[in-house]
């Protein structure tokens, strides 16, 4: 088990390591803040004296290593815009961003998993159909789309839930519910569609072994071998499912929060992609490739736990 | 020996109607599709107006003779931009898909034969992965400038990695297959292996996962409008419509109803069409998803 | 392992009742307005940089006239009155002013406000604003004379000494403790540096850049005593806290508005009026009356509009009106002004102005090819992030293949036209022709203030490196003017020079309205500050 973990961990590093090369070789292809930093009377001599004072005069290589060196001593540098530390601003925005995804994964799974279930035990049916309409709708409406539709219908008309904002649930926990309810609603669309799809897919495989029928012949009741046998067994898609993604709930995140008015990560990014601010696009999509790495981590020794026949 | 699960286009043909009447929805998304097509290519004699005209005293008119569908906030014609737009988003779905496939398809048979070379393009390959995609994109349009080649691109390159490992499981499990090493024993040449035995099996699945590339292309195309970092506003794109839209919506909700509907509609019809591709060329997949 | 799993979906399960219970608790979900004392405003945009004198941005400004203080300030009828200073000695030769520092002021960290900090912070302002720049070539020295005098020495007279230092607009000479005035204006003071003398401290602790940023009251400002006009006047807080919100997008922030989850919005884009129209409790008002000036700047140093006679074709062919009612839409925020000048101000005049009043498609053709333009391609830098600027160059776009001219319009970020616009190469190198762009009225009501109209080409114009040693000279002349009227006589042929020129195209004033909610009043006919403001 330790040498699992010890072997999957360093396997990581690499994969970290193309990143950080991809990430910084792709912003550095133009452009540089200078010129916003200097702002719209400076002249051409003050940008590039600007630019000399950021460093971004020195060679690529030198840079690139300055920077690698930086993160080895778990420093994300600082904004060039705020002269705040890149590790502050993560720490300030990631709470909404993580109850968001932690809202939606839970919603999505306890509402896509009962769902894909049904559908594959009355595979054929009406209760399958409708299943499946609503997977591909899911794939198929643009979150901002459902988001600003979610808001006109029951922010705006019915004035259910507020338009926006966000509260953090140890400061109001009823505020925070009644902020989270549309974003959720809107973000878990996607999630249940691939959720519900792989469950429906697993279950029906597993529904065709030998030792369901066995089950089934020996009289236990249909929905008990579904939830003991089918579910336990098809649990593995789904929770790699889960995991890989979690890489699209990030992509949803960006697009949700800019339709809902919440601080996370999702605009900080966006944010620092607009003004160049390289430091914040850097850490913030190592931050990001390296959650999205960890819990893929996590998930294959998960693997191993649900699934006695797994081994590496 | 010869390479299985590789049928003829003759024999696929044949089989073709009865498919079709197994599955309706399918039918009716092929016609949607080739309708969309259809009209994206006849664009001009869709009684349309330039896409492109700004008039300044029609803006924000609601639907009327002059323009059917309404106009936008500039005074262009909804209706003419909605057809013209179909162009783009089938474009852009489309190249997505076929350079998506085409380069992850070498990179993955590159990649699954020879095996020194496998664990390099795989740490990048997970590396791309790791980055969320829409990220990734945004970030590519940004440094490189807004055209329609670079939305293309920047939409493709997260799709890559899907492919090569799709690519690469097959070849993984193809390799090991008794007339493979029949033909590797005789002394075939690599590229001859590859493209004459390891490549058919590799068409089916990703023939079903274009179909996916290509509506998640278009579904990507405006949600990269939709943050600012999409294709010029001075070309009609559905995104692009949606995305100007939306500021208007409760002023003028044609703007962002008509593209979101076409959008949805077109990707709905792409996604069913996959389905039932998949249902039909790669039944292992099929029971699998 | 099970147990674990148990406990996720039992965390699961009460969530969803939660949700659910939101859906059954309709009270739980209205709205939740900021409390008693608190301003929550939405700004027009993120605040990110926080030194407001190394950099430009109205936003920078803004928040600067809230955390620092200037020794001068305009008031509603644009004079210059005393604001930090109780006033100020002008030397019979007009070669020595001494400003002399009115009582109880002190900075944030609470020590007292010293005119070596003035002085110093004169001098870094002096190195960055176009305005300070042209002073600082007439200054000999600025230097302290004991703790309340600031002696500012002239080589030579220079008319316009008040006026730059009691400057409203971008970059403002706000004051600052000497440490931070000496720092480098090529490194910008962070947010552990925001120490003013301002009315209100900035709240370091609740700063989230591009979110939200948080001012409280400064319990230890001593306002003057005369009433509130513009910048002048005593600066009387009535609140406890400001705290700006920023919105990503416009609807989100209206509907926020509505709902009266936010109390102030900037900058309402006027065609979404009709939806605050209906809305209960929220008022509409415009505080800017001089409105902005919109720009469409050319390249006057490389490619086709090198050549002024294109750039006048090019002039001739855009319609101020039809411009307008694409980027703005509602005609009642905004109007045609073929003045270089602010519309309805004291230099507001018609010479030249026939050449875009009279707009048109067919003489702007004649025109170009008169000027001998051989289908050259033109590159816009067209921005796509800004809605307006976006309206601009698609509309200007159109317009110039009309008149047959090979357009390239390329679409980018804000971000990516400040960067592009500052390269010097041939259009088919990196190079650019025109691009779009709007300066508030006070920034270009005179002709030395607006930096537009500066003729010193690539040694110190705005970018586009309008070169012209007959505007300078024009310029210079008014600086030196001695008279309202000769000031006046010097902007019309100011105005004319430039209409001949054409250093950029004037696309016309637009005023972009402020909502707010009726509970809050005494806002200023001024740049968004939050004095004088009370909220019952």
């Amino acid at each position: 088990m330790i040498s699992l973990i010890a072997t999957r961990i360093l396997s990581a590093i690499p994969v970290m390591g193309v990143v950080a090369l991809i990430v910084f070789f792709m912003l550095r292809l133009s452009g540089d803040p200078a010129a916003i930093l200097a702002g719209d009377t400076a002249s051409s001599e003050q940008v590039d004296r600007i630019r000399v004072s950021l460093g971004l005069t020195k060679p690529l290589y030198e840079q690139f290593f300055g920077w690698i060196v930086q993160l080895l001593r778990f420093d994300l540098g600082t904004s060039l815009f705020t002269g705040l530390p890149v590790t502050t601003l993560i720490a300030q925005r990631i709470e909404p961003t993580a109850m968001l995804a932690l809202t939606t994964i839970i919603f999505s799974v306890l509402v896509a998993v009962p769902m894909g279930v049904l559908a594959a035990w009355k595979s054929g049916g009406w209760i399958d159909r409708l299943v499946m309409v609503v997977c591909v709708l899911g794939f198929s409406v643009p979150v901002f789309v459902m988001g600003y539709f979610l808001i006109f219908n029951f922010a705006i008309t019915l004035r259910w839930f507020p338009v926006q904002g966000y509260t953090s649930p140890f400061t109001d926990f009823g505020r925070f519910l009644t902020q989270i309810t549309l974003p959720t609603l809107t973000l878990s669309f996607i999630y249940i569609a691939l959720i519900a799809r792989i469950t429906r897919a697993s279950v029906i495989e597993v529904l065709g072994e030998d030792y369901i029928r066995t089950a089934r012949a020996k009289g236990q009741i249909e929905l008990k071998v579904l939830f003991r046998h089918a579910l336990k067994n098809a649990a593995v898609p789904i929770v790699t499912v889960i995991g890989l993604g979690v890489a699209l709930l990030i992509g949803g995140v960006v697009v949700t929060e800019s339709v809902y008015n919440i601080p996370g990560l999702g605009r900080l990014v966006v944010d620092a992609i607009t003004r160049r601010d390289y430091p914040i696009i850097q850490g913030l999509i190592l931050f990001f490739a390296l959650i999205y790495v960890v819990l893929n981590l996590i998930i294959d020794i998960v693997y191993t736990l649900v699934d006695p026949r797994i081994r590496y | 020996m010869s390479a299985p699960a590789v049928t003829l286009p003759a024999a696929r043909l044949t089989g073709l109607f009865p498919f079709l009447n197994r599955y309706p929805l399918v039918a009716i998304a092929g016609i949607v599709l080739s309708a969309i097509m259809l009209a994206a290519v006849l664009a001009p004699f869709m009684f349309t107006r330039d896409p492109t005209a700004i008039m300044p005293l029609q803006r924000l008119k609601p639907a009327s003779e002059l323009s059917w569908l309404g106009t936008d906030h500039l005074g262009r014609d909804v209706w003419s931009r909605l057809v013209y737009g179909a162009r783009v988003s089938v474009l852009v779905g489309l190249s997505v898909a076929a350079l998506s496939i085409g380069l992850g398809l070498v990179i993955g048979l590159v990649a699954g034969y020879i095996r020194w070379l496998d664990a390099i393009v795989m740490r990048v390959m997970d590396g791309l992965m790791a980055i969320p995609g829409i990220l990734l994109a945004i970030a590519l349009v940004s440094v490189s400038g807004a055209s329609l080649m670079t939305v293309i691109i920047a939409i493709m390159v997260p799709e890559i990695p899907r492919v090569v490992r799709l690519v690469r499981s097959v070849v993984l499990t193809v390799r090991e297959e008794p007339y493979v090493e029949a033909a590797v024993s005789v002394g075939t040449k690599l590229p001859l292996i590859l493209i004459r035995h390891i490549l058919p099996n590799c068409i089916p699945p990703l023939i079903v996962q274009a179909t996916y590339v290509c509506a998640s292309a278009m579904l990507t195309e405006a949600i990269l409008s939709f943050l600012g970092a999409g294709t010029p506003p001075s070309i009609p794109s559905w995104g692009n419509m949606v995305a100007e839209g939306r500021l208007l919506f409760q002023i003028a909700p044609w703007n962002l109803l008509w593209p979101g509907v076409a959008l949805a509609v077109t990707i709905l019809s792409v996604n069913v069409l996959g389905d039932g591709l998949r249902d039909r060329l790669d039944p292992k997949l099929a029971k699998r998803m | 392992m099970s147990i674990s799993r148990r406990d996720l979906m039992a965390g699961a399960a009460a969530l969803t009742g939660g949700l659910v219970g939101g859906l059954a608790r309709p009270d739980l979900a209205l709205a939740q307005a900021a409390p008693k004392g608190t301003l929550r405003v939405i700004p027009h945009a993120a605040l990110t940089i926080l030194d407001p004198v190394a950099t430009t941005g109205y936003i920078v400004r803004n928040h600067g006239y809230l955390v620092y203080d200037t020794l001068f300030a305009q008031d509603e009828n644009l004079a210059v009155k005393p604001q930090m200073a109780s006033g100020v000695e002008v030397s019979a030769d007009k070669l020595t002013y001494r400003i002399t520092l009115r009582d109880g002021l002190i900075w944030h960290d609470d020590t007292a406000v010293t005119a070596d900090d003035c002085a110093s912070s004169l001098i870094r302002w002096g190195k960055v604003d176009g305005m300070g720049r042209r002073l600082f070539t007439y200054v000999e020295s600025v230097t302290s004379d004991g703790p309340k005098v600031i002696v500012m020495k002239l080589k030579t007279p220079y008319g316009l000494v008040m006026e730059s230092i009691g400057k409203l607009s971008t970059n403002v000479p706000f004051m600052m403790p000497k440490r931070l005035a000496d720092k480098p204006t090529t490194e910008r003071l962070s947010a552990d540096e925001q120490i003013g003398s301002g009315p209100f401290r900035f709240v370091k602790g609740d700063f989230r850049p591009g979110a939200r940023v948080v001012y409280e009251r400064n319990g230890k400002y001593v306002p003057r005593t005369e009433p509130a006009s513009n910048a002048a006047g005593g600066k009387v807080v009535h609140l406890e806290r400001v705290e700006w919100v920023n919105f990503p997008d416009p609807n989100t922030a209206l509907n926020a508005l509505v709902s009266g989850e936010v109390d102030y919005y900037e900058q309402i884009p006027a065609d979404l009026l009709p939806i605050v129209s209906r809305a209960p409790g929220v008022k509409v008002q415009n505080f800017n009356p001089l409105g902005n000036i919109g720009m469409a700047r050319f390249n006057n140093i490389s490619g086709p509009t090198a050549n002024p006679a294109i750039r006048r074709a090019i002039a001739k062919a855009i319609n101020q009106s039809e411009l307008l009612k694409v980027a703005i839409g509602n005609p009642d925020f905004y109007k045609t002004c073929y003045s270089v000048y602010p519309c309805g101000t004291t230099f507001d005049n018609t010479a030249g102005s026939e050449l875009m009043a009279k707009s048109s498609l067919d003489e702007a053709r004649a025109m170009l090819k008169a000027a001998g333009y051989n289908g050259e391609k033109i590159v816009l830098l067209a921005t796509t992030d800004i809605p307006v600027q976006s309206a601009m160059a698609q509309y200007t776009a159109d317009v110039l293949k009309r008149i047959g001219m090979n357009v390239d319009a390329q679409a980018m970020d804000w971000a990516t036209v400040l960067q592009r616009r500052t390269s010097r190469n041939p259009t088919d190198q990196g190079g650019w022709s025109m691009f779009f762009t709007w300066w508030e009225g006070a920034d270009v009501l005179d002709p030395v203030i607006q930096f537009a109209l500066s003729g010193l080409g690539t040694e110190g114009a705005w970018v586009g490196w309008s070169t012209d040693p007959d505007m300078e000279k024009l310029r210079t002349q008014y600086a030196e003017a001695g008279s309202l009227a000769d000031q006046k006589r010097i902007a019309s042929a100011v105005q004319a020079r430039q209409f001949e020129q054409n250093f950029q195209v004037y696309t016309g004033q637009f005023f972009v309205p402020t909502g707010f909610r009726d509970n809050v009043s005494g806002i200023l006919n001024a740049p968004p500050f939050f004095w004088n403001i009370k909220k019952a």
